[in-house]
């Protein structure tokens, strides 16, 4: 089998029928499995093993699916290359040599190699989309609020969705049905305005006659060359069978990446405070008072991404940063809301290549964190508007797999399956 | 630079502030990236100020008794436990 896909391979039975019943899943080791070990790529939770199922472990289950083990990922969710894991990096089956993408890098490698039929990841600004696209395989960044994240290990919980990766539309639509639709236990899901009976996996039509397609020029710019080819060919394919596009523009979107990692960090400052060593994971069992306890804590079990989001994000959250940092994102957020409302409004769907550049050679990219964050341009923006996207694949480039993804409005999932479908 | 890039004694205030021990090496090396990083988030200077119109619902439940975690499930993951409780270092 592939290089390091899994962190844990250990397989949970799901129930005798249901319609997953023979499918097997991936699910990605940040969302908690009851008596599996759960790590989050990270030293921090090497040996926590949770005591309860997330809610979208409990639906997998119940819809009959056997989960064939935890897939790597970078830790916390924080990267792009899957590199930041404590337990090593996973090769790209699609492209070896070359990173899987990330964060949920060993979700998509598993779905790519055929070490599960699909998988499940998180995606807080494209860990689900970038992997996809690197991988060559289709996954979805649900509406904010379509799917539970109660059990999901917090990072960026305004920003987080869990969704699904399938090796074609149909199958990750048709995953998405089982984990959709809100929960108690997790006070920001929402039941998705209905469109009948019809399931997302009946939305795969391939049927994009007269479909809209709004180009966004911001998110052209400064992309390879190679990936704007194929995400041109694609969009030519689409044309060919009846739909039409425009560009449109979207001047926020010039401060997504800032905006994005700004409240990323915040969030994340806040979140994994709650790592001391006291209740679950890592404890260094070091001497001094409490916080010297901590700190040094949190200074084993935490590597150098993780402890330089907590850092920046305590930073930008301090007295006399605040307004200069944090509110002004907010500020950006609400921008990029407003642009994207709008193109949709003479759109069906806005299309962009998923990730600007080709997958990155392993060991390539990890001394530069700033150059990291730029390679998110695309993938951000859609999640500070909260809304769905789906990046499925569109060629590629010097053999390397090309990601394009749609992007539609809040709940619209059916709608970017149908237009998804199209390109198989 | 700008002036505000970010010192060494500022890394290791905030590094106190969050609880995370840092080596010197690691200061250094994250003194550097912050400036890159910090400078980066200046052009948030350039975002006019937006009407936030936040369609947002209080979501509540009965604050009523329900079934939670055994004692002893909740404490499994516990590096020390006392009598039934967490055990964590001394506050002083």
């Amino acid at each position: 089998m592939a290089d390091d896909i899994f962190i844990t391979e250990e397989t949970i039975e799901g129930a005798d029928d249901g319609p997953l019943a023979g499918t097997t899943v991936a699910v990605k080791d940040n969302i908690s499995t009851e008596g599996v070990r759960t790590t989050c790529g990270s030293r921090m939770l090497e040996e926590y093993v949770p005591p309860y199922d997330a809610t979208v472990v409990t639906r997998l289950k119940e819809a009959g699916a056997t989960i064939v083990g935890k897939s790597n990922m970078d830790e916390f969710g924080m990267g792009t290359t899957t590199e930041t894991s404590y337990f090593g990096s996973t090769d790209n089956p699609a492209a070896p040599g070359h990173v899987p993408g990330g964060s949920s890098g060993g979700s998509a490698a598993a779905v790519a190699a055929g070490e599960a039929d699909v998988a499940l990841g998180s995606d807080t600004g494209g860990s689900i989309r970038c992997p996809a696209a690197f991988c060559g395989v289709v996954g979805i960044k649900p509406t904010y609020g379509l799917v539970s994240r109660y059990g999901l290990v917090a990072y960026g919980n305004s920003l987080e969705q869990i969704g699904p990766f399938g090796e074609t539309v149909e199958d990750a639509a048709q995953l998405l049905d089982v984990i959709a639709g809100s929960d108690e236990r997790d006070a920001t899901t929402r039941e998705a305005p209905t469109d009948g009976d019809s399931s997302y996996a009946d939305a795969a039509t391939g049927d994009v006659d007269g479909l809209t397609i709004g180009v966004p020029t911001e998110l052209l710019e400064g992309a390879d060359e190679g990936v704007v080819e194929t995400f041109w060919d694609a969009i030519a394919d689409l044309e060919a069978q009846g739909a039409t596009y425009h560009d449109v523009s979207l001047p926020s979107v010039e401060h997504a990446v800032e905006a994005y990692y700004v409240i990323a960090m915040s969030e994340a400052s806040s979140n994994l405070a709650r790592f001391d060593g006291v209740r679950y994971g890592h404890d260094a069992d070091a001497d001094g008072n409490w916080n010297d306890a901590f700190a040094q804590t949190r200074e084993d079990g935490f590597g150098d991404e993780v402890k330089r989001r907590i850092l920046l994000g305590t930073y930008a959250l301090s007295a006399g940063y605040h307004d200069k940092y944090y509110k002004k994102a907010q500020d950006a957020r609400a921008w990029v809301k407003q642009d994207f409302d709008e193109a949709l409004a003479e759109a069906d769907v806005l299309a962009s290549p998923t990730m600007p550049v080709p997958p990155f050679e392993l060991g390539e990219s990890l001394d530069d964190p700033l150059q990291m964050y730029l390679a998110d341009a695309n993938t951000v923006p859609v999640n500070l508007a909260d809304l769905p996207a789906i990046s499925v694949p569109a060629g590629e480039t010097d053999g390397l797999p090309v990601g394009l993804q749609f992007i539609g409005p809040a709940f619209g999932e059916a709608r970017l399956i149908r237009a998804g479908s199209a390109l198989e | 630079m700008s002036d505000d890039a970010v010192s060494p004694e500022e890394v290791r205030h905030v590094a106190e502030l969050a609880r995370v021990g840092l080596a010197d090496d690691e200061v250094d090396q994250f003194t550097r990236q912050f400036a890159d990083i910090l400078e980066y988030f200046e052009t948030l200077d350039e975002v006019p100020e937006v009407d936030r119109e936040a369609d947002l619902t209080n979501v509540m439940r009965p604050d009523e008794v329900r079934d939670s975690l055994e004692r002893e499930t909740a404490l499994e993951n516990a590096s020390e436990t006392e009598d039934g409780y967490f055990k964590g270092p001394n506050v002083s």
